[in-house]
């Protein structure tokens, strides 16, 4: 294990720590960056990290122990992460992970005893077209399998820098198999800020009110009001003007690219190769809410994008598309700042992630009010997906009309949906609302008779077979954009199982019922999939649910049963075959209270059980 | 001219600003609560003080009251709800009663009381936490912590310092201190602080009083935590 001087961390932090000033909303950059460096966040570190922002230290401890990435224990020099989504899962994750914990002879979770190595799971990663993945100190490791893990248990082994390491281990494709307006027809860069600066900002929104673009993170708001809310409580703080341009320094546009929810991808197919048209369409948001500064909060697990993503801000820079004086537009200046997340699915929730902005807990606020009104730093914000500020850009370009007559009445316009499980191409499918979910299995080659179909992840809808002409779009099945095909014969209570361990892991514990509850959920379904459970478990997990939708702070505690609700209701047969045959329940299990004599001992034979 | 909502049928005034458990609190009506203490910002975590307003439930605490308001409030299904809440809180930390100083003056008993809670109902968790004797005169228990954060609020926002603050994340909650040995004998907070009274439950205690009142004497073995609360008679 490294150990660090005091006079080691104050070398390896001045450095970071002038890079990056003095506002403390940079502090989980600067953990990042010491995580990195340092394999942990040593206890010296906090104090002078608190101490370079005037912050309390017990802030910054707060700030550490939340983030999954950041660790105030040594993890190992290589640190790899298995994506823990269920579409991993399935494709044999599991045994990956011991295979490559026996081969270098560590304890899944723990760190090696020269410190070399750690192993363990984390949430989704984003990767689920070309899973079992991964990640390597932060970088994405794809299809893996017994002979990739061979080689990189080797490269481990002979303490090979990452950085240089095969670059085949780390492809990651885009595998879009269907594009349309987004994905199919190319944009000029500037086209849409040129269409905007002409047509004016007032009458750029307009337009897109004509569109009735729907945000596309999964509540479906309409964007249009949105952004004229933003304005409205810029005009009436100051008495002045809807749509006043003249770049106020103090409102924000917030691109949200943390794409926590496990099976969604997308976003990271157009921030690898679209990157142009999201930032276009922050650019022409910021024009109409006249704003002078934005972020893209990106999760993360995409670190891998941020180099690319810097150097496509510094060629729009250039070409006079951001900056100072946009397109020559004296009146016009907005600028990107790029701002990674931390391993926490809780940060995509709109108010969290401003939290987190600011280098805090990322904790959802109490609201009213609205970030519309009071976001980042207190001002006015908009908060929007990815995908959202895309549309926005083409809808500049071409206009409200245009996109309005794609899709349906109530959803207009296309979704990119990110298809992964049981299916022959996964992958990006783009396609006009009101698609079904039948059209979509035809064409990515769904194996055999799918059964079940994650519809926008553990947080949206379980639909069965029977639901298959069903259509997406928010009238029917809205969604963020996931959708995780199951065929016949998959335990479908093991997805739901671990979407339930995936809510626990991921809970802020801010409120009761979700900290409480969402653990709860877990040690039922844990106790329902070791064949303990009971009848009256299954009413608990409905009534616990009950709790979980209405008593909870945020949309993460309230959509957390989802899955297990809907299992039960749809296939109860799948949970019915897991329960004990008896129907009382035992209050305390005497085999499971053994379980750390056995540890002690090193048994587990058939008398160490009762 | 005051503006009224309506709790449970009868009409509550409030004034501009004041959320509904304000209002609530003036007019002497009862609303569960744990993370609330008016002395402080609302927080809004612990949710038993939610309500059912026009049909949706909201956190009564951190919701201002807004002309004409329908508010639900003493009905089975929340007084049920709010049960299971105050179950969760016992079983995610380990509460022995009988042997916790704060026994007949702590909030979370009373509130379990007042919903007529008669077991944990769930599995109890017994997580490992600590204690911390460190301090002169105040003693930390985290093993009763319920995370209202009304420590961090009073050293922050009364004593001027930072002394208590969470860490972790979910279930792993944790609260810790501002010192780089984690313990309290390393901070500046002082026994006069309002940090160090406001815990509602037994997690922060003075030394040295234990026992000053005996059990049976105590304010809520005598009194429900609605009297308290409300300075009113429970009818
Ligand atoms: C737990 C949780 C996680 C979320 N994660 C994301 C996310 O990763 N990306 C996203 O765009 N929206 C996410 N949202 C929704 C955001 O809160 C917000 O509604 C969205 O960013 C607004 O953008 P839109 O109007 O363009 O959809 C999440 C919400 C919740 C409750
Ligand atoms: S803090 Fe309250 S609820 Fe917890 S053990 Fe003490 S008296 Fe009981
Ligand atoms: S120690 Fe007491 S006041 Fe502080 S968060 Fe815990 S329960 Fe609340
Ligand atoms: S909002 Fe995070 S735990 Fe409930
Ligand atoms: S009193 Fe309102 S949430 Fe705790």
């Amino acid at each position: 294990m490294q150990q660090f001087e005091f006079s080691d961390i104050s070398r390896i932090l001045t450095p970071i720590l002038a890079r990056h000033g003095g506002d403390a909303s940079r502090l989980l950059q600067v953990l990042l960056e010491v995580q990195d460096v340092c394999h942990f966040i040593p206890s010296k570190a906090i104090d002078l990290i608190a101490a370079h922002f005037g912050v309390p230290r017990v802030n910054v401890e707060g700030v550490v122990g939340f983030y999954s990435f950041l660790s105030t224990h040594p993890v190992g020099e290589y640190r790899l992460l298995f994506s823990g989504n269920i579409t991993d899962q399935m494709l044999g994750k599991d045994e990956l992970m011991q295979y490559l914990c026996n081969k270098l002879w560590v304890e899944p979770g723990k760190v090696s005893e020269d410190g070399l190595v750690s192993i363990a799971s984390t949430s989704c990663t984003g990767m689920c077209d070309q899973g079992p993945a991964a990640l390597i100190n932060g970088w994405p490791l794809t299809k893996l399998d017994h002979n990739r893990l061979d080689l990189i248990a080797e490269l481990i082994r002979s303490r090979k820098p990452v950085a240089d390491w095969p670059a085949m281990l780390f492809e990651v494709a885009d595998n879009i198999h269907r594009g349309d307006v987004l994905l199919g027809q190319p944009s000029e860069p500037g086209a849409a800020i040129r269409a905007t600066l002409a047509r004016g900002a007032k009458e750029t929104l307009a337009e897109v009110d004509k569109s009735n673009l729907r945000g596309r993170g999964g509540a479906g708001f309409k964007t249009a009001s949105k952004w004229s809310f933003c304005h409205a409580a810029i005009a009436e703080e100051e008495g002045g003007i809807i749509c006043d341009v003249g770049g106020h320094p103090e409102r924000f546009i917030v691109c949200n690219a943390d794409e926590g929810e496990p099976g969604t991808f997308k976003d990271r197919v157009l921030l690898n190769s679209y990157a142009d048209l999201v930032f276009e369409g922050m650019t022409v948001g910021a024009r109409v809410v006249g704003a002078s500064k934005g972020f893209l909060y990106l999760r993360g697990e995409y670190r891998y994008l941020l180099q690319q993503l810097e150097a496509v801000l510094k060629r729009r820079r250039e070409a006079g598309l951001l900056g100072e004086n946009i397109l020559g537009q004296t009146d016009f200046s907005f600028d990107i700042e790029i701002h990674l997340g931390a391993g926490a699915y809780i940060c995509g929730e709109e108010s969290a992630l401003i939290e987190s902005l600011e280098g805090k807990r990322g904790r959802p606020r109490n609201r009213p009010p609205f970030p519309v009104t009071y976001g980042y730093k207190g001002r006015p914000t908009v908060v929007d997906n990815v995908e959202t500020f895309a549309c926005a850009a083409k809808i500049a370009e071409k206009g409200g009309a245009w996109f309005a007559a794609i899709g349906t009445a109530q959803s207009t316009g296309t979704k990119l949906i990110s298809v992964s499980g049981d299916v022959a191409r996964p992958g990006i499918y783009e396609y006009p609302f009101g698609v079904t979910v039948s059209q979509i299995l035809d064409d990515c080659g769904a194996e055999g008779r799918s059964y079940a179909v994650q519809v926008s992840g553990p947080s949206g809808t379980t639909i069965s077979w029977k639901e298959f002409e069903r259509k997406i779009a928010f009238e029917d099945l809205p969604t963020a954009g996931a959708l995780m095909v199951f065929r016949r014969k998959r335990d479908l209570f093991q997805a739901a199982q671990n979407f339930a361990d995936f809510f626990a892991h991921e809970s802020c514990g801010f409120c009761t019922p979700c900290r409480v509850g969402t653990e709860l959920q877990k040690k039922i379904m844990s106790k329902i999939a070791s064949g303990y459970g009971t009848a009256s478990d299954l009413e608990e997990l409905k009534r616990l649910g009950h709790i979980l939708k209405t008593m909870s702070h945020c949309g993460l505690g309230s959509s957390a049963a989802n899955p297990v609700l809907d299992i039960l209701e749809k296939f109860p047969d799948m949970v019915e075959s897991k329960l004990k045959a008896f129907a009382f329940k035992p209050a305390f299990d005497l085999d499971g209270a053994l379980a750390t004599a056995r540890t002690i001992t090193g048994r587990d034979d058939d008398w160490a059980h009762l | 001219m005051s503006k009224t909502i309506t709790i449970d049928g009868l009409a509550v005034p409030f004034q501009e600003g004041q959320t509904i458990m304000d209002a609530a609190l003036v007019s002497g009506v009862y609303i569960p609560h744990l993370c609330h203490n008016p002395e402080f910002k609302p927080h809004g975590s612990c949710k038993l003080c939610t309500v059912n307003v026009n049909g949706r439930n909201v956190a009564s605490c951190t919701m201002p009251a807004v002309e004409g308001q329908q508010v639900l409030s003493d009905i089975a299904e929340l007084n049920a709800d709010r049960l299971a809440l105050t179950q969760m809180l016992f079983v995610e930390g380990n509460h022995l009663c009988p042997a916790c100083e704060k026994t007949g003056n702590c909030q979370l008993q009373a509130v379990a009381y007042y919903l007529g809670m008669m077991s944990p109902h769930y599995n109890h968790f017994y997580p490992q936490r600590e204690a911390d004797a460190s301090h002169p005169d105040v003693m930390l228990d985290r093993n009763r912590c319920i995370y209202c954060e009304l420590c961090v609020r009073a050293s922050r926002e009364v004593d001027g310092k930072n002394v208590f603050g969470l860490s972790g994340r979910g279930i792993k909650t944790l609260l810790v201190v501002n010192s780089a040995s984690g313990l309290l004998g390393d901070t500046d907070l002082a026994v006069t602080d309002k940090a160090a009274h406001v815990c509602p439950t037994g997690a922060i205690l003075i030394k040295r009083h234990g026992y000053a009142v005996p059990i049976g004497q105590r304010v809520f073995d005598h009194i429900t935590i609605k009297e308290v609360q409300t300075g009113g008679s429970d009818e």
